[in-house]
């Protein structure tokens, strides 16, 4: 178990080194979340229309190592982007990757962007 | 170290032992306490309860690991024999001894049984303990079973007795009170006030006969009626002896104690008995010539007890004793206070009757007119509390003294001012004596911040339960003039109450989340507020959950329940639990096909997990080909109404059980709630349905069908309560629609309709004044808007399958068309299962 988490790190905006093609913009729905995948990773995206603002992260949830997060309700917690997990309602920041309603491992968090209609995440390998 | 046994584990030697481990003095002695009952103390006061939900536990004063955590040794199902008070020792009867220094008696007290002819037939019970009670509910239904219309009598009308009135009622046994006396409740009550209780009861079914002195109780070994001399006789099936108590004083005997000359250990105003280091307490006591059958006093005995050994002495008695009562009995307001009759030449009467109401309302105030002596509230007991606190204060009266129980008081127009006029000192839950001053000053001090901290903190209201609607009030006015309002938000988005929410919504004809969180919220929501606005749109315009998917939860975004390996389950409808066998094959060749886990789960309904997201499309299209609908099981709806077979095959069925709850499940399926909402249609009152389990629940009797709401399984569960009688299939449908429609308007969110009821001020009675008698003049309202929820049902699986854009959400990535690689099945049994957790 510990081997799929490890597949994940958080990937820095900064170091960017290939932007992934993932979907088109109206693949994902507004104010919600679909999974994306590349190589044998498992990515959720989150279309934050209300943030005008795009999130990518694990699609791993660290509580029971399930692929759910993307199939989860987004919102804010005092302003930080956030999105619930739909097994337990465990939260995390879509910000840092941080969990907000615990102390489990944080998730990994990817920068997104979009260009002409597609979604592009950025991954460094 | 030294050794206090406390010989008796009731309401008092309970409190005795938690006051004793409270005093800062205890740390020295060993605390060893005996009980005769199977189990630890527990409420007394509230026996009654057990009628309706059989939850032992839920009266447990303490549960038995608090005797462990505070040290204090429980020997239960132990009853002491003798007690040898020159070796200061005590014996049980498993024939063991022990040693004490100090020894406390809180031996309470039995029924008294009047030395009639006949009481040992079988059917005759006593009602004191929950033995006593597992026992009359046996014998309730064993003659239920065997004659409907079954009645049972209750010897006494007193207090106890009423309240047991009330639970033959409850049994579904016609009650019959027999009193000696010319009146009901002839300690607390004055011929007038009886009479109008009387005819208050009797309106509501119970049958009264006064100045009724039994001779003998008939039958063979079993009881059959009650004979009253001369001609006079009454048929009943069942007896329940309410005739006072004795106090079970016989070891008091055994070792020489001073006792009264009719029973009841003599005790000082220290609780010392006659013989050095022997202490009484509770309803074995007798201090002022009187043994006080309540649990008040007792429970200030047990204080001073404790102090006394542990070294306060100054801690005593005091002089007078308040009796003062409030309870009510079937609903029905009776309170008295301080004398509540007396002669003319000891004071002066104000009294208000209206028997077309039955309401009766008395003061008596001294000659000047300045101070209250008491009085008896029949009908409405709204300002008992208050009242009690004038008498007990010695608050001067208004000027018109008259003022205090008649006239129109409107809203802040009362003639008492409010709960925080009272001085501090004022004792606001004597069964605790916690004053207004600690209950204010714990909120003032920050110690406490809702009435829950108050409750912990204090005990407050956790006696007899009589203070709790002051309490509130004290707490409420505390936290206000502190600035701080309680309210129940949703969450950090929308500062509402869920019902406030849903008015907005409507006033403002809101549809959409966003439009939600503009116009009245803050933010951009969260998993909390999103889904119960998605329930109040559903409710208010039965919008399906795919209306706006993001805002659903997850298991209503999918239209199935995700599984621990993120898979999911597929629940088909099927209503009351009838199906063909031609639907059951089509249920296994899908379950077959897809290779789906099979189970018949609680609710009468076969549930087939497993699937994998990108699956359920193609699995509901067979499913509804077949003319199955979406079961609702992942959302907070209608789920299912459970059947028994009932009268087309039950020998004993009273009406046709599955045909109503198809009926049923069929009129509400779809409807979403604030909660689960599960129903239930009984044959007859052998229940097979569990109808009383549920949020709703119909038993088919003699009639018609008896209608039960607010009952659940689950975490907490609960019994259902009767919100009409024999009524026939357009008023309980007539009802259910009025019922349900306001709990989805006023409830919040995860509330179940039990948790609703137990908020809803005035409880089961404001819910049949609404229901039923239409107090709120809302119930055509309601109709149309269930009946429009019902026009508009629409089975989202349909809508989903017919769909290409909604087919797109049920795909697990949307790059590839790719299966989840993380999902993991292993076998189990014949089938499968998600890999374990680790
Ligand atoms: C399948 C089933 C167990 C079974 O194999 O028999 C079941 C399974 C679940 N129950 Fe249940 N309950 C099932 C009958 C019951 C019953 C029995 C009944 O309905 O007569 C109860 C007690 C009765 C009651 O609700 O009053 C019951 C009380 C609960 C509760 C506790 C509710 C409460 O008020 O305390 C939950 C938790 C909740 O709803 O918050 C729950 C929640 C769940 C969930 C939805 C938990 C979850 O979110 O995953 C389970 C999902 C199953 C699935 O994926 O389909 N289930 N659950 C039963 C489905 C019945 C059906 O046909 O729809
Ligand atoms: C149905 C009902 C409703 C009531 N309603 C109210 C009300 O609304 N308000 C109110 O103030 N009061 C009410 N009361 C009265 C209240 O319950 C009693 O005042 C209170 O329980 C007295 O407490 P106690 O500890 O003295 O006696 P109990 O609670 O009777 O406890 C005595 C215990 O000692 C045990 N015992 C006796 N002898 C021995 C022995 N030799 N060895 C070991 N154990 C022994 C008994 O088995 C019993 O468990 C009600 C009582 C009943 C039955
Ligand atoms: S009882 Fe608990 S474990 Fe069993 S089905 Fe219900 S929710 Fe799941
Ligand atoms: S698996 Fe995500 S919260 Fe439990």
């Amino acid at each position: 178990m510990e081997s799929i988490a490890s597949l994940y790190t958080a990937v820095d905006p900064n170091k960017v080194s290939v932007w992934f093609k993932a979907c088109k913009v109206n693949d994902i729905p507004e104010n919600g979340g679909a999974c994306v995948k590349y190589n044998n990773k498992q990515i959720a995206v989150y279309n934050f229309k209300r943030k005008q603002a795009w999130y990518a992260c694990q699609n791993l949830c660290p509580h029971k190592m399930e692929m759910v997060l993307s199939r989860g309700m987004i919102g804010d917690a005092d302003g930080i982007a956030k999105v619930a997990c739909p097994m337990h309602k465990k939260t995390f920041s879509l910000e840092t990757g941080e969990n907000l309603n615990g102390d489990l491992p944080s998730i990994a968090t990817f920068p997104v962007k979009v260009e002409n209609g597609f979604v592009y995440i950025g991954f460094s390998e | 170290m030294k050794t206090v046994i406390v010989i008796g584990n009731g309401m008092v030697g309970y409190k005795f032992c938690e006051k004793f481990r409270a005093h800062p003095a205890n740390a020295s002695y060993r605390l060893l306490v005996f009980g005769e009952e199977p189990r630890p103390a527990y409420d007394r006061v509230h026996l009654s309860e057990f009628f309706e939900n059989q939850d032992a536990k839920a009266l447990e004063l303490a549960p038995a690991s608090w005797y462990v955590d505070n040290d204090v040794e429980l020997i239960t199902n132990q009853r002491v024999t003798d007690i040898k008070s020159e070796l200061k020792e005590i014996h049980t009867m498993s024939g063991d001894s022990y040693s004490y220094d100090q020894l406390v008696l809180a031996t309470g007290s039995v029924p008294f049984v009047p030395p009639i002819k006949g009481v040992e037939k079988e059917g005759v019970f006593v009602y004191r303990t929950i033995e006593d009670l597992e026992g009359m509910l046996a014998y309730a239904a064993q003659i239920k079973a065997i004659k409907p219309d079954g009645k049972a009598a209750i010897l006494g009308g007193g207090l106890l007795g009423l309240e047991a009135g009330k639970a033959v009622l409850d049994m579904g046994l016609e009650p019959h009170v027999v009193e000696f006396a010319p009146k009901l409740m002839p300690r607390q009550l004055d011929a007038r006030s009886s009479n109008v209780l009387r005819l208050k009861l009797e309106s509501m079914g119970m049958q009264v006969h006064l100045g009724k002195a039994t001779n003998q109780i008939l039958g063979d070994k079993v009881i059959e009626g009650m004979d009253f001399g001369e001609d006079d006789q009454l048929d009943v099936d069942m007896l329940i002896i309410s005739a006072g108590i004795r106090p079970r004083d016989e070891l008091g005997k055994t070792c020489g104690l001073e006792m009264g000359t009719r029973g009841g250990v003599v005790v000082n105003n220290k609780m010392e008995t006659s013989v050095k280091d022997i202490y009484a307490i509770g309803e074995v006591a007798l201090y002022n010539h009187m043994i006080y059958g309540l649990v008040a006093p007792g429970y200030e005995m047990a204080d001073v007890a404790v102090n006394q050994i542990l070294g306060s002495p100054e801690v005593i008695m005091p002089e007078e004793i308040d009796m003062s009562t409030k309870l009510k009995l079937m609903g029905v307001d009776v309170a008295s206070f301080g004398v509540p009759y007396m002669p003319a030449d000891k004071g002066l009467s104000i009294i208000f009757e209206n028997k077309t109401k039955f309401l009766y309302k008395r003061i008596n105030v001294s000659h000047d007119g300045k101070t209250l002596l008491g009085g008896i509230l029949v009908g409405d007991a709204n300002d008992y509390n208050i009242l009690h606190q004038m008498y007990l204060n010695n608050m001067p009266l208004p000027d018109n003294a008259e003022e205090l129980i008649v006239g129109a008081r409107g809203e802040g127009g009362s003639a008492f001012g409010s709960a925080m006029d009272l001085p501090d000192t004022a004792q606001i839950c004597s069964c605790e004596s916690i004053s207004k001053g600690a209950i204010c000053s714990s909120l003032i001090e920050g110690k406490c911040n809702s009435l829950k901290d108050v409750i912990s903190l204090t005990k407050a209201t956790t006696g007899c339960g009589g203070c709790k609607p002051m309490v509130t009030d004290l707490v409420n006015e505390t936290l206000k003039s502190l600035g701080k309002e309680v309210k129940d938000v949703i969450c950090e988005h929308f500062e509402y109450t869920r019902q406030e929410l849903y008015g907005i919504v409507k006033v403002k004809k809101i549809t959409t989340y966003d439009e939600a969180l503009d116009k009245c919220g803050k933010g951009d929501g969260c998993e909390v507020c999103k889904p119960a606005l998605a329930s109040i749109f559903a409710t208010i315009y039965n919008d399906t959950a795919n209306k706006e998917e993001v805002i659903q939860d997850s298991n209503d975004r999918f239209l199935a329940n995700i599984q621990r390996n993120g898979s999911y389950s597929v629940v088909p409808r099927i209503p009351g639990g009838e199906i063909t066998p031609e639907k059951l094959i089509v249920i296994g060749e899908v379950a077959k096909e897809y290779n789906l886990y099979t189970k018949i789960t609680g609710g009468q309904r076969i549930d087939l997990f497993g699937a994998e997201l990108n699956d359920l499309p193609a699995i509901w299209k067979k499913l509804i080909d077949a003319g199955f609908e979406s079961g609702h099981a992942y959302g907070k709806s209608l789920r299912t109404v459970k059947s028994c077979v009932g009268s087309t095959w039950c020998r004993y069925g009273m009406d046709e059980s599955v045909s109503f709850a198809i009926e049923l499940e069929d009129r509400y399926k779809g409807l979403r709630s604030p909660h689960k909402l599960k129903g239930g249609v009984s044959g007859c009152i052998r229940e097979c349905a569990e109808a009383r389990g549920k949020d709703f629940g119909v038993i088919a009797v003699e009639g018609g069908w008896n209608l039960y709401v607010c009952g659940n399984g689950g975490a907490t569960p609960k019994h259902a309560i009767l919100l009409a009688e024999q009524i026939d299939n357009e008023t309980v449908i007539k009802y259910l629609d009025r019922f349900l429609m306001y709990y989805i308007r006023t409830a919040a969110p995860l509330m179940r309709t039990a948790a609703w009821l137990e908020k809803l001020e005035g409880g089961i009675e404001q819910l049949k004044k609404i229901v039923v008698d239409d107090s709120l003049n809302l119930a055509e309202e309601l109709e149309i808007e269930m009946q429009s929820l019902v026009d508009k049902y629409e089975c989202e699986w349909k809508q989903a399958v017919e769909n290409e854009e909604i087919k797109k959400r049920f795909s697990h990535f949307v790059n590839t068309d790719e299966r989840d690689d993380n999902m993991v099945f292993v076998p189990m049994r014949e089938q499968k299962m998600p890999e374990a957790w680790t």
